[in-house]
C-alpha cells in the first residue's frame, strides 16, 4: 500500500523594528526582565496600542515578494485566551482581513535519500498576517511559582500560512529554507532560529493514494531545519503504523523531542480552541494606500529567485551553483563584487571558489560571509592570476590561505612565495627530457604497455620543478616525449 | 434565539468568571435579549452595503518605528504583588 504525505506550514517570523508592534518599547534582544515591558506591553488598564508603520512596512514588502494580493484594507482582531505570559487576556492579531492574500513561492528540492535528481516546485501562500508575540514564562523562578517576563510581549510577527503543498519532509524543509532566506533577504527579519525569531508550525497527515485528505497533527514550535526532518519523519511514520494497525489519527498539537527524536501529543485542554475572535474595538481597520505601496515597492531589492535565474542564463551557472551563491544577500553580493571586479568571463571560476574554499573555510571557522577575512578584491585578484595561468590551482590554494590567515594581496603572495607557475615549453621539456633519462627503465616499462606509470613521471616532474610546472603543458610535453 | 443556561456557562467559564445559579440565570435572561435585538438588526435588508469593523469609518493611524519608552520597572512592579529577579511571579503553570 503507498502512503502519501501532506505537509503544510505556519511561520512565525519576528520582524526587525527596533520597536514593538503597538508601542514605542524597544525589542532589542537579551535585556534583563521587563525591562522593556512599558504600559502597553504590561496591559496596565487604559493604555491604548498604536500600529507601527514599520511593521506595515515589512508585511507589504513580504507580500510582494511572494507576489500577492496586499489588502488595502486589513483588520485587527482579538485572539482571546488566558495565560500568565499574555496580560491583556487576549492576542492582537488579524483573522479574516490578513493584511497578506494568496501568494506563492518557488523552492529548489534537494531529495534527501536515494538517487533522486533535485527538481524545482512551487509552494502557494494563503495568507501572512501581523500579530503581537506573548511574553515568556520562567518555570521554577521560585517554589511553587512560575515567573513572568513581558520584554517580549508585543514584538512585532509575521505570521505566514502555507497551503498544504508539501508531500515529503525535503519539500517541507527546502520551502522553510527558501523562506527563511527570503524574510532575510529582503530585510524583514533577522531570521536568528535560536533567538525565536524564526519558528515553525508543521502540520502533517497521512493518506493512502487518492484517498481524501487524512486528519491531521500539528508539530509546535521547531526551530532547526534538521529537527523539522526528523520531526515529519519520525510523525509521517507514526501516523501510517497507527492507521495500519487499525487505529484512528485524532487531531492534535505535538511536540517534538530532540532528545529521543520522537513527537508527543500535548495535553488536549478543554475549550483550547475557543478563541472567540472579534474585531478589537482599539484599532482601526488599517489602510495601505498606493502611496505606500509606490513607496515599499521602490525599496525592493532584486528578489533570490530572480537573481538565481539571472545567474543561469548570464553566467551558465548550474542549477545548483545558483542556488547555492543565492542562500543569502550576502554571499550572492559577494559574488557579484567578485564577478564585476574579475569580470563575467571569470563568474564561474569566482562560483567555484566561493562555493568551494570560500565557504569551506567559513563554515571551518564558523564565520558569516559578511565576516569573510578575504574580500572580493582580494579574491579577485587572485582569480585573474589563475585565469591568465600565473599560478595552478595548488598555488591558488596556498596564497588563498594566505590572504586568509595573513591578509596581502595575490600578486605580492605569488611573488613572495615563488608561486608562478612555469609555462615555458621548452623549460618543461628540458626538465621531462632530464627524468627521462635518469629512469631509463621505467620509460621502457612504459612504452611495452604499463600505461599506469604516466602518473609516476608526472610526479617526478612536479617534483623537479617545485610544483610550479603549468600541469596541461607537462601532460602534453610528457605524453608527446612518451610516445617515441 | 433563547441562550440555555449550559451556554452562559460555558461562555462563563471561557471568561474566567464564576458565577453561581441566580447570576446565571440573569446574565442567561439578559444576554437572551441581546440577541433577540440582534434577531431584529438581522432582518435589516444589507444587500450592496460592506460591512464596516469598526464604529467610526476612520482607518488606523501609523506611529514611526521608534523607541519612546524608558525602563520603568521598578514602578510597574510596585504594585506587583510578587516578583522575584526582575520577574512577575503567578501561581505554577504547568504545560
Amino acid at each position: 500500500m503507498t502512503w502519501e504525505t501532506v505537509i503544510g506550514l505556519e511561520v512565525h517570523t519576528q520582524l526587525s523594528t527596533c520597536s514593538k508592534i503597538f508601542s514605542g518599547a524597544s525589542t532589542a534582544y537579551g535585556a534583563e526582565p521587563n525591562t522593556q515591558a512599558d504600559a502597553v506591553s504590561i496591559a496596565l488598564p487604559g493604555v491604548l496600542p498604536v500600529l507601527n508603520k514599520g511593521a506595515v512596512e515589512r508585511a507589504i514588502r513580504f507580500g510582494l515578494a511572494i507576489g500577492a494580493h496586499i489588502a488595502p484594507r486589513s483588520v485587527f482582531a482579538r485572539k482571546n485566551y488566558f495565560y500568565p505570559d499574555l496580560p491583556k487576556g487576549y492576542q492582537i492579531s488579524q483573522f479574516d482581513l490578513p493584511v497578506v492574500g494568496m501568494g506563492a513561492l518557488k523552492i529548489q528540492v534537494e531529495p534527501l535519500s536515494g538517487n533522486a535528481k533535485p527538481y524545482e516546485k512551487t509552494v502557494r501562500i494563503t495568507r501572512a498576517h501581523l500579530e503581537e508575540d506573548a511574553g515568556k514564562s520562567v518555570h521554577g523562578a521560585a517554589q511553587g511559582m512560575t515567573g513572568v517576563d513581558l520584554n517580549r510581549a508585543g514584538t512585532p510577527l509575521l505570521e505566514i500560512v502555507s497551503e498544504p503543498d508539501m508531500c515529503s519532509p525535503a519539500e517541507a524543509v527546502a520551502y522553510a529554507k527558501a523562506l527563511h532566506t527570503l524574510v532575510r533577504w529582503i530585510g524583514i527579519s533577522d531570521g536568528n532560529m535560536q533567538e525565536g525569531s524564526f519558528r515553525c508550525d508543521v502540520n502533517v497527515s497521512v493518506r493512502r493514494k487518492g484517498e481524501p485528505l487524512g486528519t491531521r497533527r500539528e508539530i509546535k514550535n521547531l526551530n532547526s531545519f534538521k529537527f523539522m526532518q526528523q520531526a515529519i519523519d519520525y510523525e509521517v511514520q507514526w501516523q501510517i503504523d497507527t492507521i495500519e494497525s487499525g487505529g484512528k489519527i485524532q487531531q492534535a498539537t505535538v511536540l517534538f523531542n530532540p532528545d529521543t527524536g520522537e513527537t508527543r501529543a500535548m495535553r488536549s485542554k478543554e475549550d483550547a480552541h475557543d478563541y472567540r475572535y472579534f474585531p478589537d474595538p482599539d484599532l482601526l481597520p488599517l489602510a495601505i494606500t498606493p502611496e505606500m505601496m509606490v513607496e515599499v515597492r521602490s525599496a525592493m531589492p532584486e528578489l533570490p529567485e530572480a537573481r538565481r535565474m539571472r545567474y543561469i542564463e548570464q553566467y551558465g551557472l548550474t542549477s545548483y551553483d545558483a542556488s547555492a551563491l543565492t542562500s543569502s544577500r550576502e554571499m550572492a553580493d559577494y559574488f557579484d563584487s567578485c564577478v564585476s571586479l574579475a569580470g563575467p568571463a571569470n563568474a564561474k571560476l569566482a562560483a567555484n571558489w566561493i562555493i568551494g574554499e570560500v565557504s569551506a573555510q567559513l563554515n571551518r571557522d564558523n564565520l558569516d560571509i559578511a565576516q569573510c577575512p578575504v574580500s572580493p578584491q582580494q579574491l579577485h585578484g587572485m582569480l585573474i592570476r589563475i585565469a591568465d595561468n600565473t599560478i595552478s590551482n595548488s598555488g591558488a590554494k596556498e596564497v588563498f590561505r594566505t590572504l586568509w590567515s595573513e591578509g596581502g594581496d595575490a600578486d605580492a603572495i605569488i611573488e613572495a612565495k615563488g608561486l608562478k607557475q612555469v609555462s615555458d615549453s621548452s623549460a618543461i621539456e628540458l626538465l621531462v627530457d632530464g627524468i627521462l633519462a635518469d629512469n631509463a627503465d621505467k620509460v621502457a616499462e612504459y612504452r611495452s604497455g604499463k600505461e599506469k606509470l604516466f602518473g609516476f613521471f608526472v610526479g617526478l616532474a612536479m617534483k623537479a620543478s617545485k610544483g610550479k610546472a603549468n600541469p596541461t603543458q607537462l601532460n602534453e610535453i610528457l605524453q608527446k616525449k612518451l610516445a617515441g | 434565539m433563547s441562550l440555555s443556561t449550559a451556554d452562559v456557562r460555558k461562555v462563563a467559564r471561557l471568561a474566567r468568571l464564576a458565577m453561581d445559579d441566580t447570576e446565571i440565570e440573569a446574565a442567561r435572561s439578559q444576554l437572551s435579549g441581546i440577541f433577540e435585538l440582534i434577531e431584529e438588526m438581522q432582518a435589516v435588508n444589507t444587500q450592496g452595503i460592506e460591512p464596516m469593523s469598526h464604529a467610526q469609518e476612520l482607518s488606523q493611524r501609523l506611529r514611526e518605528d521608534k523607541v519612546t519608552e524608558s525602563d520603568q520597572r521598578e514602578l510597574f512592579q510596585g504594585i506587583a504583588p510578587q516578583i522575584e529577579s526582575g520577574l512577575y511571579l503567578v501561581p505554577q503553570v504547568i504545560e
